[in-house]
């Protein structure tokens, strides 16, 4: 069974952080929220695993702070 | 009243009971809707004899149900009025979503050929009413009783007894078995004082049946926040008689009593058909929709089907289907409880098959329902985020859900069924409906209408004289239907029935009187097959080692 690679992993990082931010910067609430919607499916659909993906959610979730 | 239907109006008679005290019937059926007029037809089919109550005269009043799946189809078969369906409906397999004003997919729900029913037929509720009244009638088992309301029932130590109001006044009767099927608004269910809870959904939706001669191929159609109806959906089928049922979605804030006004609604179906369609209204309601179901549907001898048991919201035809089947798999065990061949017990199968089967309809439909009206700004954006996605990719495809159109449910989880010992690499597992499939003869055939009314076993190969007479012995025989080529024998011209159900030499599967897979086993063996059968009648309660 695959499972969630929590290890850090991105070389360029900063880089990575820069070009998500960029994409959102000429969006409203709204269209920004369709497209972390849409991200979220392209990248669930490339790790092509549901069971990884729930986890990967669990993760995020569990990481918010009050 | 539609005006391209003008509803029959079955007379009210006198009945024998309104003169007498003391009237009792083995089974009695409350409403005579599309499930109770099924449950008649398909205890007459077995011979079984019932009397009918609906407090009205005549079929459903406006449509309500239009799309019958492929299930059903056979069900109808059976009962004889499929092809009526067939001479009178709309056939279709083919559904198309659109996102604003362009398509974004397609999607063909039977791809494969080899099949006697099409994925569905439309039709309007209130002919397939007609033709299971018909049915009854020509049965000369169904006593149908028109204007017989029924007031209030009583539970007996053993049996039921029941009120009915009538046009001459007020008559009881005592039943061995009620089977309420007096639909969503059940007067058995809140006597018996049970709830019925579950999911509410707030958007309102306008239902209308227009008649039109319009183009539109004979396909199921659904938009996403069209031009025609910004920020909403849309659904639009072709019904029989150039009849065409058209949802459109109005939110949470319509007023239904304004909205099903002539002129709010004409203007809104003027801008989806445009300003040139010549159109009359038949039908207009405005609906909100649930997702609910009784705890339990079997209470001592009172057994629910159909609406009063459970209810769904239509994306997905899943309430008629749902209903129809529930009689499907009810009548052939009150049948065997009836004649004293299988024990009370096996009417409690009925809870255990048909609970996960209301469960499977309501779980698709409330997520259909879920993902056309969204309800908080996060779920809107994973539904557009999705539609977005899959007018440019086939991935996201799955994810937009205009509804999961009615399949038949497999009893996984049957205490009926024997579990595989064997392997098979395709065909029905125990629990699931047969496979249906061409058989060579003059003029075409089918593998389902070899069937027998009682257990069946299909075998591929051959059974010799001996076993044949021992699968014939006894209160609940098997009848044979064998795959093969020898005379009597079926024929598999296309091999589709060997590919469909992975038969070899001695492959085996017992079929119980619904149709659906007791047990399936790759040496044709009668001692296995005799328990099973057993089993499936709850005559074997423990596991079989
Ligand atoms: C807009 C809409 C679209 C739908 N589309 C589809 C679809 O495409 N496919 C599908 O499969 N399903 C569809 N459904 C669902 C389908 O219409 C119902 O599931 C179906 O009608 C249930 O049948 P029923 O016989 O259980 O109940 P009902 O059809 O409600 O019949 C109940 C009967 O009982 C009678 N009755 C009630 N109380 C009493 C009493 N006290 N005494 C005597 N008689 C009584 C009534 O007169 C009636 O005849 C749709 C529903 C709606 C609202």
């Amino acid at each position: 069974m695959n499972r969630l690679l929590t290890e850090p992993r991105l070389a360029r990082a900063d880089d990575l952080f820069e070009a998500l931010v960029e994409a959102h910067r000429e969006l409203d609430e709204a269209a920004s929220d369709r497209l972390h919607a849409r991200l979220v499916f392209v990248l669930a659909n490339h790790i092509g695993d549901e069971a990884v993906v729930l986890e990967a959610l669990a993760v995020a979730r569990a990481a918010a702070l009050e | 009243m539609p005006l391209s239907y003008q509803n029959p109006v079955y007379p009210y008679r006198r009945n024998a009971d309104q003169d007498r005290s003391g009237g009792h019937h083995p089974v009695v059926i409350v409403g005579g809707g599309m499930v109770g007029l099924g449950m008649a037809v398909d205890l007459a089919w077995r011979g079984v004899a019932s009397v009918v109550l609906d407090d009205n005269n005549t079929v459903s009043v406006g449509s309500r149900a239009i799309c019958h799946a492929k299930r059903a189809l056979e069900i109808y078969d059976r009962w004889g009025i499929a092809d009526r369906l067939r001479g009178k409906g709309i056939l279709w397999n083919l559904g198309r979503v659109f996102l604003r004003d362009r398509q974004i997919y397609d999607f063909n729900l039977q791809p494969e050929e080899g099949h006697a029913w099409p994925a569905f037929i439309n039709l309007q509720q209130y002919y397939l009413e007609e033709y299971l009244v018909d049915a009854a009638l020509a049965s000369g088992l169904v006593d149908l009783r028109w204007k017989n309301e029924v007031a209030g029932i009583r539970q007996l130590p053993v049996g039921v007894e029941l009120d009915i109001v009538t046009p001459d006044g007020a008559y009881s009767i005592a039943c061995d078995w009620l089977i309420a099927c007096d639909g969503a608004g059940s007067v058995v269910r809140r006597t018996l004082g049970l709830e019925f809870d579950g999911k509410i959904f707030e958007d309102r939706f306008l239902i209308a049946d227009v008649q039109m001669k319009a183009e539109f191929p004979t396909e199921r159609w659904f938009w996403f926040d069209p031009p025609f109806n910004p920020g909403q959906s849309a659904l639009l089928h072709r019904q029989a008689d150039d009849v065409f049922r058209i949802d459109l979605q109005l939110g949470a804030d319509a007023d239904p009593e304004v909205e099903r006004q002539p002129e709010r609604v004409i203007p809104r179906l003027r801008a989806m058909l445009g300003p040139d369609m010549p159109f009359e209204l038949d039908w207009v309601s405005v609906y909100t929709f649930c997702c609910r179901r009784l705890e339990r549907f079997r209470h001592g001898r009172v057994v629910f089907a159909g609406d009063s048991a459970h209810q769904v919201s239509p994306f997905g035809a899943r309430g008629g289907n749902g209903g129809v089947q529930d009689v499907d798999n009810l009548g052939w065990k009150l049948a065997l409880v009836l004649s004293g061949a299988a024990p009370e017990s096996l009417i409690d199968s009925y809870d255990a098959e048909r609970i996960p089967a209301a469960d499977e309809n309501i779980l698709n439909s409330t997520r259909s329902t879920d993902f056309i009206s969204p309800k908080n700004g996060a779920s809107r954006a994973f539904r557009d985020a999705a539609l977005e996605l899959a007018a440019s990719h086939a991935f996201a495809r799955p994810l937009v859900n205009s509804g999961r159109l009615s399949r038949p449910h497999a009893y996984a989880a049957s205490p009926l069924s024997t579990a595989d010992r064997d392997a098979f690499v395709a065909g029905p597992a125990p629990g699931a409906p047969l496979i249906d499939a061409p058989v060579e003869a003059a003029g075409g055939d089918w593998l389902l209408h070899h069937m027998a009314t009682g257990f069946t076993a299909l075998v591929f190969g051959d059974v010799s004289p001996r076993d044949r007479a021992r699968l014939a012995e006894g209160p609940v025989p098997i009848s044979l239907c064998v795959v093969g080529e020898g005379a009597g024998s079926v024929r598999d011209a296309a091999g589709l029935i060997a590919g469909r159900y992975d038969g070899r030499a001695g492959t085996t599967y017992l079929v119980r009187p619904d149709q659906h897979v007791a047990a399936r086993f790759r040496q044709f063996d009668v001692a296995a097959l005799l328990e099973a059968r057993d089993r499936a009648m709850g005559r074997v309660r423990e596991a079989m080692a």
